[in-house]
């Protein structure tokens, strides 16, 4: 009838004007969206395939999730142990690291809990818990906090699990957690790319830095089009090979915020 | 007073430097919510009037849960539709996930229940004022119920902007389902929650009064198509 031929010509009048334009679904990170590197990155992608992304940026957690649905073609996360489950259980190919960055410990300039220039992961932790100084945590169940779950349980410490007043997990993406942390001059780990291009930062600085532990790896791969056939294979796989090509890779380290370095690369190259 | 001047300067520059992509972003934003109002009107002021109208099992049980609808939570209804057309929901196949007519979906079933809450009540006050009147003239409750909605038109215009307000303020679910992807699915309160991410707060508020801004517009226009319908009226 006339009132459904309506609704049906403006959902047609709403979706993207080329529908049979390339493109790809990448569901990444949040911290790959809001440092910007996605936004130097990807242009130089379509520009030499004509391909598109289109990021769908998420904690890792969830895009792992949404690459489970079948709901991206691609994805680009953070949390390796995860990304091993993930295809192991068959719900990704082409598994490939892809580059590193780190994570930092940031805290208000007066540090109270005196962990600046300290660069043992474990030890700053410990005396943060010591000094019972608050503490952000994401809380979201992403590569960031995975990473930071897994440096306390290191350092011995379950401040979550043992609902330490001082321990606050937001439940938010990077930026949000950081926000929270300039606001209530608390300590928090990011990683290093998100807090360079964070502009909140308030009294916020990096008090510890430069623990291999605290190194974050970044890894890239395919929905399994087998378990989900509309998986654009070829358009994922040209995005795959590209960003661990030696141009792709140059291109990741080619990216800078105020002269410093966000992503090393580190793919392994085929062969070598 | 710093940060809002800030703000203020940044929600100029944005105007003034009519940025290409920050206009994309508007129209999106536009073409989504006004899109999802139609739809929602063209089901919730009929939908509305009959209950208004209409004596049946359960009515009351069904006003109560559609004035509950009006509070649905966007992130909630977002999540609905987000299982509904993933991949490997129902509606998968039809690839509407992280597109514009994803959104609209979601935004019409978060803005239906308030169009068809608030017009019923508008059409009930009325059939109580006209009902003798109608029902003398032989109307069924079809036509009454047409002669209502067109009565009342003025009124019903609010309840359509209250509907439109919804859609274009809320981001809960035009983020789940849309994804935020740039230059696809990116819309006005989408933009404002990642420039926020990003702490970068007057660019984000900025925009926020560029979205206010466009929401005062849509008002002012339908007020002035209001304006000259009644004076064609009369």
């Amino acid at each position: 009838m006339g009132l459904m031929r309506v609704i049906v010509a403006l959902m047609l009048l709403a979706l993207p004007a080329a529908a049979q334009e390339k493109f790809i679904t990448l569901a990444s990170t949040t911290s790959t969206e809001q440092s910007g590197l996605f936004g130097h990155l990807l242009p130089l992608f379509t520009e030499k395939t004509g391909i598109q992304v289109r990021v769908v940026a998420l904690g890792t957690g969830q895009a792992l999730a949404v690459g489970q649905r079948g709901d991206a073609d691609a994805l680009l996360v953070h949390d390796p142990d995860a990304e091993k489950a993930f295809v192991a259980a068959g719900h990704g190919i082409e598994h490939r690291q892809v580059m590193y960055n780190d994570f930092v410990v940031i805290g208000p300039a007066a540090d109270p809990a005196g962990i600046a220039g300290i660069k043992d992961v474990g030890e700053a932790l410990k005396r943060i818990a010591a000094k019972e100084a608050p503490f952000v945590s994401r809380g979201d169940n992403s590569g960031t906090h995975a990473a930071e779950k897994r440096l306390w349980r290191q350092a011995g410490l379950q401040p979550w699990a043992d609902k330490k007043p001082w321990y606050r997990e937001t439940g938010s993406g990077m930026g949000p957690a950081l926000n929270t942390a300039s606001g209530m001059d608390a300590y928090i780990m990011s990683d290093r790319g998100t807090w360079l291009a964070f502009k909140n930062r308030a009294s916020l600085k990096i008090l510890s830095e430069g623990d291999v532990k605290l190194f974050n790896q970044y890894g890239v791969m395919l929905t399994n089009p087998q378990r989900h056939p509309h998986v654009k294979r070829d358009f994922g796989m040209a995005f795959v090979s590209w960003i661990t090509s030696a141009e792709g890779q140059q291109a990741i380290a080619s990216y800078r915020i105020e002269g410093e370095s966000l992503f090393f690369p580190n793919a392994k190259r085929e062969g070598s | 007073m710093g940060d809002l001047g800030q703000a203020g300067s940044a929600a100029i520059q944005l105007i003034l430097g009519a940025d290409v992509r920050l206009w994309s972003i508007v129209a999106l934003s536009l073409k989504v919510s006004l899109a999802a109002t139609v739809i929602a009107a063209a089901i919730g002021l009929p939908l509305g009037a009959l209950v208004a109208l209409k004596d049946f099992p359960g009515r009351n049980l069904a006003i109560v849960v559609l004035n509950a609808c009006m509070g649905l939570p966007p992130v909630v209804v977002g999540l609905v539709v987000y299982l509904l057309l993933s991949r490997a929901g129902p509606l998968g196949p039809l690839g509407l996930l992280f597109t514009p007519g994803a959104m609209i979906v979601a935004q019409t079933l978060l803005i239906l229940p308030i169009i068809a809450a608030v017009s019923r009540q508008i059409v009930a006050d009325a059939w109580g004022e006209y009902r003798e009147q109608l029902t003398s003239l032989g109307a069924g409750s079809v036509q009454a119920a047409a002669t209502l909605l067109y009565d009342c038109r003025f009124s019903l215009m609010t309840a359509i902007l209250a509907g439109f307000g919804r859609a274009a303020a809320e981001v809960g679910a035009v983020l789940v389902v849309g994804g935020n992807i740039d230059g696809v699915t990116r819309v006005m309160t989408t933009s404002i929650a990642l420039e926020t991410s990003k702490g970068d707060l007057p660019q984000a508020l900025g925009l926020g009064f560029v979205l206010m801004a466009i929401v005062l517009a849509v008002n002012a226009a339908a007020l002035a198509l209001r304006n000259a319908a009644a004076r064609q009226g009369a």
